[in-house]
């Protein structure tokens, strides 16, 4: 190993944590290590290394380290490789949005309901367009939920509908003015190719063209789902991984008594 | 095989033989319906390919007008062979002239029935042999190199595209995968036909078509020679066209199909009675062409708790099996499904998980069991995720699952990389080495959570399946007793394509090949 294993040389770069440029950490303040795999289509030898190495350097990483190599085709040859990477950012300067309420318990919920809307609030969900899983739907309407979050069809003041898989847009709507809805919920699993994005950007069209769109809160949720991307196609909400079936109704909830939706 | 679990096999039998009566009670209607898949899946053995100016696949073209004159009743070898004796023509021509509005099945005059049987029998004969230089051909490959012991490491690939979906498979079966299975695109499964032709377009998976089918079997066969091994492939007959996709997998030499009795029903909400109907045929079809199946139990566990419904897997895999017998399969081509898929956070569960699949195991002692990676509660985590695959590898070489379908640590992510797929390989590859006898080492104490867990997983499905019995296949699954999923009878997609038989009905296909193997 050329580096990195039993460094022994002196840090040569300031170790105070500074915001305004604020870098990866390895084990020492300011490192900039990161470690990332790769495969280049070329064959597995010290030409290849070389090129993994200059992958690297462009990337952004200093003093690249091949840590490994191996050969996975004739012609296509797996690297990882751990640097310094030299970028930095500026934490003060960064503003994210994210959903803006307080995320209640199941009980909380329907005391909100009770309190602030006076009847069951309505939500249809559904996996959209041609995606065929339901893993996330589920997740968020099951009664049993996932990972000790109950999903909503469990809440005493929500009447939830689960559509499931492959709902075209136009059948969604309609099943959610059928059954006056008061929020409905997208889930988007497949984004090979960014299909995602067509489908939710198509659902949001369809409401706007048939003057739908304020009549229902309208969320969409997936492992890809950021809620700025979220607002930025027209969504009040997007909710990525590790949100739950109390996040979603949380902010549902809040949502229609802030746009007084009785 | 001596029992490490102390079964109780009173309950397995009665397990067995309620889930056959169901079997038995559903077959009643099986016999007495057909589907616009099934008649195209015969139309398609009869020779009949291609897609019109249109793009509509000429087996749509007959069935839909069939079903448009009202005929389907019928069926496709009668009206076709009848039509053969009125024009001269064959199949693909009447297929050609109906196509071209020149001639309408149900205005031709009605010949004797021998004679139309006579008129479709050298097309049958045609593609029964063309199956069975297919299964001898599988055959001739695996006495040349042998076949794998111990089990077969099976991965996806899903680029969209064929052409690429065969630079990563060639590669995944250098780095030593037995099994390449093409996912299909998303949505193929509710397609009322199947595409034609090569294709480089899909999400999330590819489309199965005849000629992706040709061209990965063709690319695997070179792989295959190359590296001294027979490289199985495999395709899903689930959705819509069951049967159809299960003729073009034999025609094409596939090895492994997807095929469960209920996920249609639960998981792609298929019209019930069209869906059991199709799973006939198909399975028939896979029987005859030496084809593994692969049975969805796993998709319950990914809508339902693994712990709470383990037994749901259990009853549902007594009855695949109990529908398999009833297409005249083999148990070694029951490729019934399991997975493992209990959450980490459980105290105990890769032990629960250790006890259900040795359950598996030897309740179902000569099926290659089919046994999924977790994926539910794959993270992102990927440091995680590579040691619950190390887990589920464990499992596997402890309780001589088969059909060993590899984890990726990327689950959740996309799908998979190439390094990815290298990773699992090399992953599954040292815990099979290093652990390879570890299994016949160990027993498990009497009265201990492995035997417990066992018996109590058996003892409920054993419970289910006696109820399914009372209440029939069909009410069983409007009551949402599977995955907590409720269908109605009568709802869902496909059932406008399902008809009552008329009594000229014949399909050649099933009387040449239920019960039997090609080329044996």
């Amino acid at each position: 190993m050329s580096s990195g294993l039993y460094n022994t040389h002196k840090v040569d770069f300031d170790t105070t944590l500074d915001l305004t440029r604020l870098k990866p950490y390895g084990d020492t303040m300011n490192d900039g290590k990161v470690q990332t795999s790769f495969t280049l289509p070329v064959k597995d030898d010290e030409r290849g290394e070389e090129a993994a190495r200059q992958i690297a350097k462009k990337m952004g990483l200093e003093e690249p380290n091949v840590a490994y190599h191996a050969a996975l085709d004739k012609e296509f040859t797996f690297y990882v490789v751990y640097g310094s990477c030299v970028h930095s950012v500026n934490y003060e300067d960064i503003h994210v949005i994210t959903v803006e309420s307080d995320v209640m318990s199941m009980e909380e919920t329907n005391d909100y309901i009770r309190e602030n809307i006076g009847r069951k609030v309505v939500m249809v969900g559904a996996s959209t367009g041609t995606d065929a899983h339901t893993v996330g739907i589920d997740a968020i309407m099951n009664r049993k939920g996932f990972a000790g979050h109950y999903g909503v069809e469990r809440y005493e003041m929500v009447e939830a509908y689960n559509l499931g898989s492959q709902v075209p847009n136009e059948e969604f709507i309609k099943k959610a003015v059928e059954l006056n809805a008061d929020a409905l919920l997208v889930s988007q699993t497949v984004t090979q190719k960014d299909v995602h994005i067509q489908n939710l950007t198509n659902l949001i069209e369809l409401l706007e063209a048939e003057g739908l769109r304020d009549r229902f809160v309208v969320i969409c949720g997936g492992p890809r789902i950021t809620h700025e991307l979220a607002k930025e196609l027209g969504f009040d909400a997007g909710f990525g991984a590790g949100k739950y079936g109390d996040d979603v109704a949380s902010f549902v909830v809040t949502e229609m008594v802030k746009r007084g939706m009785k | 095989m001596e029992s490490k679990l102390g079964l109780n096999l009173e309950l397995v039998e009665k397990a067995r033989a309620s889930a056959k009566r169901v079997a038995e009670d559903t077959q009643n209607f099986i016999d007495q319906h057909t589907t616009v898949t099934v008649e195209r899946a015969v139309c398609r053995l009869l020779g009949i390919d291609g897609v019109n100016e249109m793009d509509v696949p000429m087996p749509n073209v007959l069935v839909d007008h069939l079903l448009a004159v009202g005929v389907l009743p019928m069926g496709a070898a009668w009206t076709i062979g009848n039509a053969m004796l009125e024009t001269g023509l064959d199949p693909q021509g009447v297929a050609e002239a109906i196509d071209r509005g020149e001639l309408d099945l149900s205005k031709v005059p009605a010949h004797d029935d021998a004679a139309v049987r006579e008129a479709v029998a050298p097309y049958v004969k045609a593609t029964i042999e063309r199956i069975n230089t297919n299964v001898a051909g599988r055959n001739d490959f695996l006495k040349e190199f042998g076949d794998k012991e111990g089990a077969y490491l099976y991965v996806i690939v899903a680029t969209g595209n064929i052409y690429e979906d065969i630079t990563q498979a060639k590669a995944a079966a250098k780095q030593g995968a037995d099994i390449i299975a093409v996912i299909r695109t998303t949505g193929q499964s509710l397609l009322d036909y199947v595409p034609y032709g090569a294709t480089t377009e899909g999400f999330g998976g590819t489309y199965a078509t005849q000629e992706n089918f040709r061209l990965m079997r063709e690319a695997l066969d070179e792989v295959g020679r190359e590296q001294g091994r027979y490289i199985r492939l495999c395709n899903y007959c689930s959705g819509l066209c069951m049967p159809e996709i299960a003729a073009m997998g034999a025609l094409e030499r596939l090895d492994v199909m997807l095929n469960d009795a209920l996920y249609g029903i639960l998981f792609r909400d298929i019209n019930m009675q069209r869906t059991i109907v199709d799973q006939y045929f198909s399975r028939v079809i896979n029987g005859y062409a030496g084809v593994i199946i692969n049975t969805g139990e796993d998709n319950y566990l990914t809508t339902d708790d693994a712990v709470t419904s383990a037994h749901t897997v259990l009853a549902s895999q007594f009855l695949n099996e109990a529908f398999a017998k009833s297409a005249g399969m083999r148990e070694e081509q029951m490729g019934l499904g399991h997975a493992f898929e209990m959450d980490p956070e459980v105290e105990n569960a890769f032990v629960m998980e250790l006890a259900q699949a040795q359950m598996a195991r030897e309740i179902f002692p000569k099926a290659p069991l089919k046994y999924m990676p977790p994926t539910k509660f794959m993270t992102g985590n990927v440091f995680r995720g590579h040691i619950q695959d190390a887990l589920f590898n464990m499992v596997t070489v402890l309780t001589g699952q088969k059909l060993h379908l590899l984890g990726m640590m990327t689950e959740a992510i996309h799908t998979p990389f190439m390094s990815d797929r290298a990773l699992a390989i090399e992953n599954a590859q040292y815990i099979f080495r290093t652990m390879k006898d570890l299994g016949s080492e160990l027993i498990y104490k009497e009265d201990g959570i492995i035997r417990n867990r066992a018996n109590e997983v058996l003892t409920k499905a054993t419970d289910l399946l006696v109820e399914i019995e009372q209440l029939g296949l069909f009410t069983t699954i409007e009551k949402g007793i599977f995955a907590d999923v409720k269908r109605p009878k009568d709802g869902g997609k496909g059932l406008n394509g399902v008809v009552v038989k008329d009594e000229k009905h014949f399909n050649p296909f099933i009387e040449e090949m239920k019960g039997k193997v090609a080329a044996e």
